[in-house]
């Protein structure tokens, strides 16, 4: 399983990345990481002529927490340092807990974290925790740059809003408020496989207890990483008592297909999205769920 | 045509180069151009881990890297591990807890043991599965690699105490 | 987790828990596997393989690839001519499957995905790579038969010429089933399932092969390199004595690698050809198509009970899907199910028809426990579905049934047709069972879907025999050499399970010398003049037979050389620490190292005592036994299973080495433990192989092992050897899948969950809790 011939190129800046995505772009494929990108061209299912290779720009690697309270990550940060990172595990609990779910240990020294969002792999965690963060996705190109919301970054399976010329820089998450809730479950057939289903939860409370706002996003169950609205509608000004987190458990997949691969029909996903929508929110609002 | 690059790193401490095309994988440069052996090619796609090296001390596949991305880097093979016909401590757990039967796999879990014994080196049981968790092995089950490097890690550790060399 | 037991060790180092002596290239990287090995001027092979299942091969065009810089070679079915023989079988002749032989490269007709249609050999792998891309081929797709099903309606064919898919059909009884079954006061028939898996060894295959216009030497030979060589020279026209089989390290085996396959052909007459050597290493994903399957099976089971769970008789019809061709082994696959069904239980009365199919699939190997891990499977499924129904518990129903120590030898009848009648030669299925149970604490598990947590607890259990030590020889030579050290050479083969530190251990206790003295060659062909190999777990029990035999034979000639030399008595001398001795005062009568010097120097007497050949015959088939017990906690939720324990049990006669039999204990139930949740091999309705890749194709990792504590006893030594030993490589493996659906069904029971397939994977467990809650 040896990857057809292609020339590879490695710039030492962001700059000249870029012009070189304009220069080779319909015929190159950009190596981060590598985890997802490499078994694909040793499988020969592309066969690039160019390989721009990302990993000498040393601007695109870096976790920072800004003023705001916002966590800036680059997007060849290696998750294993978004894993071991003091500041991710302040600045973001949900992230913190999703990281050693990602894959092998292996995997995450290599692997970046702007890599695995701009793969978009459905049943990936990264891209679900965007989502359930409302992170802001930096990118950038010769023509300028922009930020695009998560919501607005994942049209479908392994495909983003990024354009051929376009490369994904820095991952904003906005800052963690006091006194957020959150939980984060996955099934997959083996520990560290993608999921079959896996769900990212926060929850937000007023000062009265009740549930101002919260995310409940799928991974696994679609295309891309989904927002579980009609759940999360369910536990809007509840004070996320079992009641209500069974609601949101039962509404979560109404209306919803889920897809349907070797390893588990779209009959399980949806069941395992209601299961796991319950279980997130217990461990998100344990004092709620205790039995009297 | 796509020139041959010349890669320039350092394996076992030894400075090391040779040419490849950009398409050669790390663990063909190791194994073919440097004649390095020891790390192995079980699946070529980034799942069994039989080609885990040691990259700046983190354990890496090696089939999901070029050559030339090395170029400049340190790298340790299982055959850096202790000096040449000897074994070091966690080797001879491995012998002495009969944790390889085929040794196919072997190679590529005393990197990753290696790695996770420098950042934790007093795992749980739990740990050193969850670390050894990107390395199949088909013979062993599992369990007597989990004792061998939960020994080693036990034995280091009352060395320490001891006062004794690592 | 079970130490091996140090007390288990005697006086001798046969018995003790010995450390391997050859670990030590392995782990530190120096060992040498197959794709170790550089020769000089090599070149490297790559196979191009066929995308379609069934498909008229219309025509080939590999003029692009002929023209590729660095190809040095491409060769199709017509560049082979005559050299196209078919690649025979080597056991288990079912009537019948000599009508599907596959011959080494396709020629008009492709049949599975994954059959070789051409050879290129280039100057390195990247670029016979680039030209497989190269190659043109013109295919007419055909229907496929991708189903046992479909496979026996017999309306797609695989071989036209052959007119069906039913490559063997045969009944085998004991008893009366029909008078049997008149006598059951309770019946129960289902059908089961066992999935298409295999044994995905580390290492994938790989050859090298060499040819000086003289003699042709192979690499990589393992499992039966003699008979591999026989067929090689048959393929060839070259006689025997100018090929040799040269078996390097090889990661791991469990049946599937070291049967002769197109590649076993292809690659010596490529080299052959180009009067270079030749590598072909096999990738992942080529393994998964091209390496044999195992395992697809199907039964419909009977049994007729009295009301008190007494088995009266029982039925089966076991169906086997073997894939498109039949490989070197035969009909072992399937015809070890019939034989294996009844297990240990008196069931006097029973008959089992046999339908050997093919379809449009890989096709199908021995894979560690072949037949027994399908059959055990029904059968304990259904002895607890019985319980069940009769209110019993299915404990004191397998006590009730299991063949008790006074009726051993227990005749099993003629239930294979290619051997005789055979017998459980000696044993107490009891003891075994009972300490099993013990092992496990079953009395205080919970289990019958005890819901703990949010899960639901089961236990299973399983009750197996285990054949081992296939005949008919194997050979041993062993030299002494002038600087005190020894020489084993065996037939047998290596894929990991330490024989070199066995054979050692076994010839020291003999020669009275430490084990380091030893150094052990196995596999190639040039060690011994005849060797059969390893397979059906014989190494130990006829290799290592050999290796006593030689040991004990060399000991005798050099105290009679001593005897005659000295003057003195044989039975006053003894054998030790590389010299002959006197037994009153110790003293030394003869050097063994000096003797082994005038041996080399020309003296015959010394050359005759010192250079020492031996064969083992043997002459039955002998039967280990035990048990397994499985406790579970299924997540009802989730489908998801944990297995919290998991006793292995087995009376392996004589435990050699109990460090190295914990090892393939423990190894082999892993290996079904997660072929029972995780390993399957799965085709779509075109007979694409979906399951192509790690990616897809999942084995057990570190995080699904469940801790495993492994028994071994040593209460019934075989009278089949001169060890006492029956073979420890299977036991560990054959019953996982018994045992861990037994303990699923067992925790799923409050739900009404029925399970008679496998794999117990998420998504059919899930679809099994369904069906069941609907049903309510």
């Amino acid at each position: 399983m040896k990857p057809a011939p292609f020339d590879y190129v490695a710039p030492a800046t962001l700059d000249e990345a870029l012009a070189v995505l304009v220069e080779r772009g319909d015929e190159a494929k950009v190596l981060a990481g590598g985890q997802s990108l490499v078994p694909v061209l040793a499988l020969r299912l592309a066969s690039p002529a160019w390989l721009i290779d990302l990993n000498r720009i040393a601007s695109l690697s870096g976790i920072r927490r800004l003023e705001s309270g916002e966590l800036a990550i680059g997007a060849l940060t290696r998750h294993r340092m978004v894993e071991r990172s003091d500041v991710v595990a302040n600045a973001n609990p949900l992230l913190a807990s999703a990281m050693p779910w990602i894959a092998h240990v292996q995997i995450r020294n290599r692997g970046t974290i702007g890599g695995s969002v701009a793969h978009a792999d459905p049943a990936a965690e990264l891209p679900g925790i965007c989502l359930a963060c409302d992170a802001m996705l930096t990118v950038q190109s010769r023509r300028g740059r922009r930020e695009i919301a998560a919501a607005d970054f994942f049209k479908g399976m392994f495909e983003t809003a990024l354009a051929a010329d376009e490369l994904l820089t820095e991952i904003r998450f906005p800052a963690w408020p006091a006194g957020r809730a959150y939980g984060f479950l996955e099934v997959a057939r083996r520990h560290g496989d993608f999921a079959i289903c896996g769900i990212a939860t926060t929850v937000d409370r007023d000062a009265e207890g009740r549930i101002a706002d919260s995310r409940i996003v799928a991974i696994g169950l679609a295309d891309r990483p989904l927002r579980l609205t009609a759940a999360e509608r369910a536990l809007a000004g509840t004070k996320g008592d079992r009641d209500a987190i069974e609601a949101a458990a039962a509404a979560a997949t109404s209306g919803l297909t889920a897809r349907s691969d070797l390893h588990a029909s779209s009959e399980y996903r949806i069941e395992l999205a209601q299961t796991l929508t319950r279980r997130t929110l217990m461990q998100a609002l344990p004092s709620q769920t205790r039995w009297p | 045509m796509i020139e041959p690059r010349e890669v320039v790193l350092t394996v076992n401490g030894e400075r090391r180069s040779g040419p490849c095309e950009p398409r050669m994988t790390l663990v063909d440069f190791l194994r073919e151009t440097l004649g390095l052996t020891g790390t192995h090619v079980g699946c070529e796609h980034g799942v069994c881990g039989a080609c885990t090296v040691l990259l700046e001390g983190e354990s890496v596949r090696a089939c999901l890297m070029f050559a030339v991305q090395a170029d400049g880097a340190s790298l340790t093979t299982v055959e850096g591990l202790a000096p040449a016909g000897e074994m070091n401590d966690l080797q001879r757990a491995f012998q002495e807890h009969h944790a390889l039967q085929c040794g196919f796999c072997t190679p590529g879990i005393l990197t990753t043991a290696t790695a996770l014994l420098r950042d934790n080196p007093e795992p749980s049981e739990d740990a050193v599965r969850h670390a050894i968790s990107g390395n199949i092995c088909r013979c062993t089950g599992y369990q007597p690699i989990v004792r061998a490097i939960m020994d080693c890690a036990r034995r280091r550790k009352a060395e320490k105490r001891a006062g004794g060399a690592a | 987790m079970n130490a091996p037991d140090r007390a288990l060790a005697k006086d001798g180092h046969v018995g003790a828990p010995t450390v391997r002596g050859e670990d030590q290239r392995f782990l530190t990287g120096r060992a040498r596997f197959t794709d170790d090995v550089r020769l000089e001027r090599m070149v490297h092979a790559a196979v191009l393989r066929s995308p379609h299942a069934n498909a008229r091969i219309l025509g080939i065009d590999a003029s692009a690839a002929r023209e590729t810089k660095g190809v040095l070679l491409v060769a199709t079915a017509a560049d082979l001519g005559d050299r196209r023989s078919p690649i025979p079988i080597r056991l288990a002749p079912l009537p019948g499957l000599e009508r599907f032989l596959q011959h080494p490269i396709a020629a008009d007709r492709v049949r599975f995905v994954g059959e070789p249609v051409a050879v290129v050999v280039a100057e390195s792998r990247y670029i016979a790579e680039d030209a497989l891309d190269s190659i043109a081929v013109d295919y007419e797709p055909l229907d496929p038969v991708t189903s046992i099903e479909q496979a026996m309606q017999d309306k797609a064919l695989v071989h036209e010429a052959v007119g069906t898919n039913i490559g063997s059909h045969y009944h085998v009884s004991r008893g009366d089933p029909q008078a049997g079954f008149a006598k059951a006061e309770y019946r129960r028939k289902e059908r089961f399932r066992c999935h298409r898996h295999t044994a995905a060894p580390m290492e994938t295959r790989g050859l090298i092969a060499e040819y000086d216009g003289a003699v042709l030497r192979v690499w990589g030979a393992t499992k039966v390199p003699f008979f591999n060589r026989r067929v090689l020279a048959k393929m060839l026209a070259s006689p025997e004595s100018s090929i040799e089989m040269i078996e390097t390290d090889i990661g791991g085996g469990f049946g599937v690698r070291g049967e002769f396959y197109p590649e076993d052909f292809l690659i010596p007459w490529a080299a052959m050809r180009l009067r270079r050597p030749v590598k072909w290493i096999e990738d992942r994903r080529e393994h998964l198509m091209a390496t044999n399957h195992a395992r697809e099976t199907e039964c419909e089971l009977e049994i007729g009970m009295k009301r008190d769970g007494t088995i009266v008789a029982m039925r089966a019809t076991v169906m086997a899907d073997l894939g498109a061709y039949t490989r070197t082994g035969g009909g072992v696959a399937i015809a070890r199910v019939p034989q294996f069904l009844p297990g240990p239980y008196r069931i006097p009365d029973y008959a089992c028809e046999v339908f050997a199919l093919f379809s449009n699939k890989t096709p199908v190997g021995t894979y560690r426990g072949p037949g027994r891990y399908e059959a055990n499977f029904f059968r304990e499924r259904l002895l607890d579905m019985a319980a069940a129904d009769l209110g019993l518990d299915p404990i004191a129903l397998r006590e009730r049934n299991l063949v008790s120590a006074a009726e051993i030898p227990y005749d099993i009848g003629k239930l294979v047709p290619y051997e005789g009648p055979n017998a459980y030669d000696g044993g107490d299925f009891h003891s075994a069972y009972r300490q099993a149970l013990a092992a496990a604490g079953y009395a205080s598990l919970p289990r019958n879907g005890a819901l703990i947590g949010g899960r639901l607890h089961g236990v299973g259990v399983a009750c197996f025999t285990e054949s081992s030590g296939a005949g008919p020889s194997e050979s041993a030579r062993i030299v002494a050499r002038p600087d005190g050290r020894y020489e084993i050479y065996s037939g047998v083969t290596t894929m990991g399970q330490g024989h070199e530190t066995v054979f050692a251990q076994i010839a020291a206790d003999e020669l009275g010398v430490p084990l380091l003295a030893f150094q052990v060659f196995h596999g190639s062909t040039a060690y011994v003049d005849e060797g059969w190999g390893t397979y059906h777990s014989r190494a130990i029990v006829v290799g290592g037979s050999a290796v006593k035999i030689a040991a004990q034979t060399m000991r005798d000639k050099l105290i009679a050389v001593a005897a005659r030399r000295s003057g003195l008595a044989p039975g006053r001398l003894r054998l030790s620490a590389g010299a002959v001795i006197r037994v009153d005062d110790s003293s030394t009568v003869l050097d063994v190292a000096r003797l082994a010097r005038a041996a080399e120097e020309g003296d015959a007497e010394a050359l005759d005592a010192t250079h020492v050949k031996a064969r083992f015959d043997i002459k039955m088939r002998t039967y280990s036994y035990g048990s397994h017990v499985a406790h579970v906690a299924v997540d009802p939720e989730t489908a998801q299973v944990e297995v919290l324990s998991y006793v292995a049990l087995e009376d392996i006669g004589r435990v050699v080495n109990p460090l190295l039999a914990e090892g393939q204990a423990v190894g082999g139930a892993v290996q079904g433990i997660g072929a029972t949740f995780l390993d399957e091999l799965v085709y779509d309705e075109s007979g694409q192989l979906l399951t192509g890749s790690f990616a897809d194709y999942l084995v057990p990792t570190s995080t699904e092992a469940p801790p495993v504590t492994a028994i071994l006893l040593e209460e019934a030594p075989s009278a089949s050897n001169p060890l006492g030993a029956k073979g420890a490589g299977e036991g560990g493996i054959v019953a996982t899948g018994a045992a861990l659906a037994n303990a699923v069904a067992n925790a799923l029971s409050p739900l009404g969950v029925k399970i008679t397939a496998l794999p117990l994977s998420l998504n059919n467990l899930a679809a099994s809790i369904r069906a069941a809650r609907r049903k309510k």
